[in-house]
């Protein structure tokens, strides 16, 4: 059983977004980087399936070295190697091919990705990577079961959830719920010092799209407050002036 | 070349964000001066699409498409696409939408662009804006493809109507069982409830209203306005409510046209998911919580006092 981890490296989730030169590049000074909230569900569990079939687990991320330290954290946290792409992740079709490039050459049952990353939110990733390789995907998953050499695994839905069953190898993104993650130990912080970290050339290029500019949402003009004592008159000015209903 | 908008149904019934795809694509095809196809699989719903703006409606039918799987819809799509010249692909942001979209951006060598909040500018190139940073910012993307697929967040553009009806044609596509590669074994549908993703109003509550017990007063507003119950983070990892209901930047992010948090103080990553909401109301003890920055209405006050209130004063407008 051999699983890859597609890991991004994000801003933190209390991150106050700024950017630079002109609006057109996102400002990474004083921000703390962490991986993808997704991305370590997804790790942890693929740790935990790992642990359960003697199998291992790989992890992989596309960018420059200053994404390393957080790499070494996949690895405290259980991953057995790690492979950087030295480039920078410039949108999800570059990313998806390098992911699907290496993947090519070492044979994994099964992949896992986060449903999105938290940064660009494009959740395209898992479905590039599945179709480039021709595998099957499962995606936004909840629930993932190793059994009968197949994966089972519970997906969300509009509306509701289904339960999908795969042959490997196959592509699975997760969600929230999958799993509690994993917080690395300080046996595992050690161990990750002397784990291998390869460092690999990036292969072609991705021109399809380009960001051009960054702005930030509109901001809201200021709360009307409504006094607590005439409260119902939300429901009037909602119905009356908004019209919503 | 055309513009293809995929018109998604679920048991027979269109979703309203396909009507909102159809008219973006129509609107886009009027820009680019040519035609605006709708495609639906399976069981279709009722309406006539011409009405949201499709010059033509293909409906594709098989044994095949009764269950969903990726792949067999992804591929139907991309076939489609090439028998009519479809160099514009659009889909909405579902679930289903989210699953295919990827898939067939490889089989057509196409670009990719998802979470797409506004009109296409074609005057220079071809641009589009998107959410970027969970919604903490918007990006503008430059697609330098002739072929493209557009993947449109629900709620994010308006449903025009046309006085016309379209030509509906039924097309075959070479799809057998063999390209189904996933098997669904159960499905399970939350009955008589509105999906989050797809609500225009949602009620919210979170640790304010102290226990999973108090729902009640969340659930009888919400019924009382056809609203769908959502949750802040706290709340659904308390196991208070299912994390289907959790919206933030780690749960489902919405832009309902009205949004009323209670009890929620509106951190970074809770506003992250709601922050496009058209109107958000906030009810909070805390005259500081930081919910109010973000808010068109406010009041300062006990929810367990004001939801009763809110619920009884809907029904006399309803009467």
């Amino acid at each position: 059983m051999k699983i890859l981890v597609c890991v991004s490296v994000v801003p933190d989730t209390t991150t106050k977004i700024t950017f630079k030169d002109n609006d057109t590049i996102f400002d990474k000074s004083g921000v703390q980087f962490i991986i993808n909230p997704y991305d370590e569900l997804a790790l942890t569990r693929a740790i935990e399936i790992a642990e359960t079939n003697s199998g291992s687990v790989n992890v992989i991320t596309i960018g420059e070295a200053d994404c390393e330290p957080v790499i070494r954290k996949a690895l405290a946290m259980g991953a057995n190697e790690a492979f950087r792409v030295d480039a920078q992740p410039i949108n999800a079709m570059f990313v998806a091919h390098q992911i699907a490039h290496h993947a090519k050459d070492n044979s994994y049952d099964l992949i896992l990705t986060g449903r999105e990353s938290i940064d660009y939110n494009g959740g395209m990733v898992q479905g590039l990577i599945a179709e480039i390789l021709n595998y099957p995907i499962i995606n936004v998953v909840t629930e993932l079961e190793y059994k009968d050499n197949k994966i089972e695994a519970n997906r969300d839905i509009d509306g509701g959830r289904e339960t999908v069953s795969s042959a490997m190898p196959c592509v699975v993104s997760a969600q929230k719920d999958l799993c509690e993650p994993r917080i690395p130990n300080m046996r595992g912080i050690m161990m990750a010092r002397s784990k291998p970290l390869s460092v690999t050339e990036a292969v072609g290029e991705s021109n399809y799209t380009q960001v051009t500019k960054y702005e930030l949402p509109p901001s809201k003009t200021g709360v009307k407050l409504i006094d607590v004592e005439n409260a119902e008159s939300l429901i009037d000015i909602l119905h009356n002036e908004e019209k919503l209903f | 070349m055309a513009v293809l908008v995929f018109a998604e149904s679920d048991n027979g019934k269109y979703k309203k964000s396909s009507f909102e795809a159809i008219s973006y694509g129509r609107d886009l095809a009027d820009q680019l001066s040519t035609s605006c196809i709708a495609v639906s699989i399976g069981d279709k719903g009722p309406e006539n699409l011409g009405q949201y703006g499709a010059h033509q409606e293909i409906n594709v039918q098989g044994d095949v498409y009764k269950t969903f799987n990726p792949n067999t819809y992804a591929k139907t799509i991309s076939e489609l696409s090439s028998n009519i010249d479809g160099q514009i692909i659009i889909l909405s942001q579902t679930y289903t939408g989210k699953s295919i979209a990827p898939l067939i951006a490889i089989k057509q060598e196409a670009a990719l662009v998802t979470g797409i909040i506004g009109m296409a500018n074609t005057s220079e190139g071809f641009q589009v804006k998107t959410t970027a940073f969970s919604n903490k910012a918007v990006a503008h993307i430059q697609i330098n493809q002739a072929k493209k697929i557009l993947s449109i967040i629900p709620n994010s553009y308006q449903v025009n109507t046309y006085d016309s009806t379209s030509e509906v044609i039924s097309h075959n596509i070479n799809i057998s069982q063999e390209d189904v590669n996933t098997n669904i074994v159960k499905t399970e549908k939350e009955i008589g409830k509105i999906p989050l993703t797809e609500a225009e109003l949602v009620i919210s509550a979170g640790r304010g209203l102290k226990s999973a017990e108090n729902w009640n007063l969340v659930e009888d507003l919400a019924e009382a306005l056809g609203a769908a119950t959502a949750c802040s983070k706290p709340v659904s990892d308390m196991e208070w409510r299912p994390h289907s209901e959790h919206v933030g930047q780690t749960g489902i992010t919405i832009k309902p046209n009205l949004y009323i948090a209670a009890g929620i103080s509106g951190a970074i990553q809770h506003l992250a998911g709601v922050s496009s909401s058209k109107v958000i109301c906030v009810i909070n003890t805390d005259p500081e919580a930081p919910f109010f920055k973000a808010a068109d209405y406010g009041i300062v006050g006990d929810a367990f006092d004001i939801l009763p209130r809110l619920t009884k004063r809907i029904s006399e407008i309803k009467g």
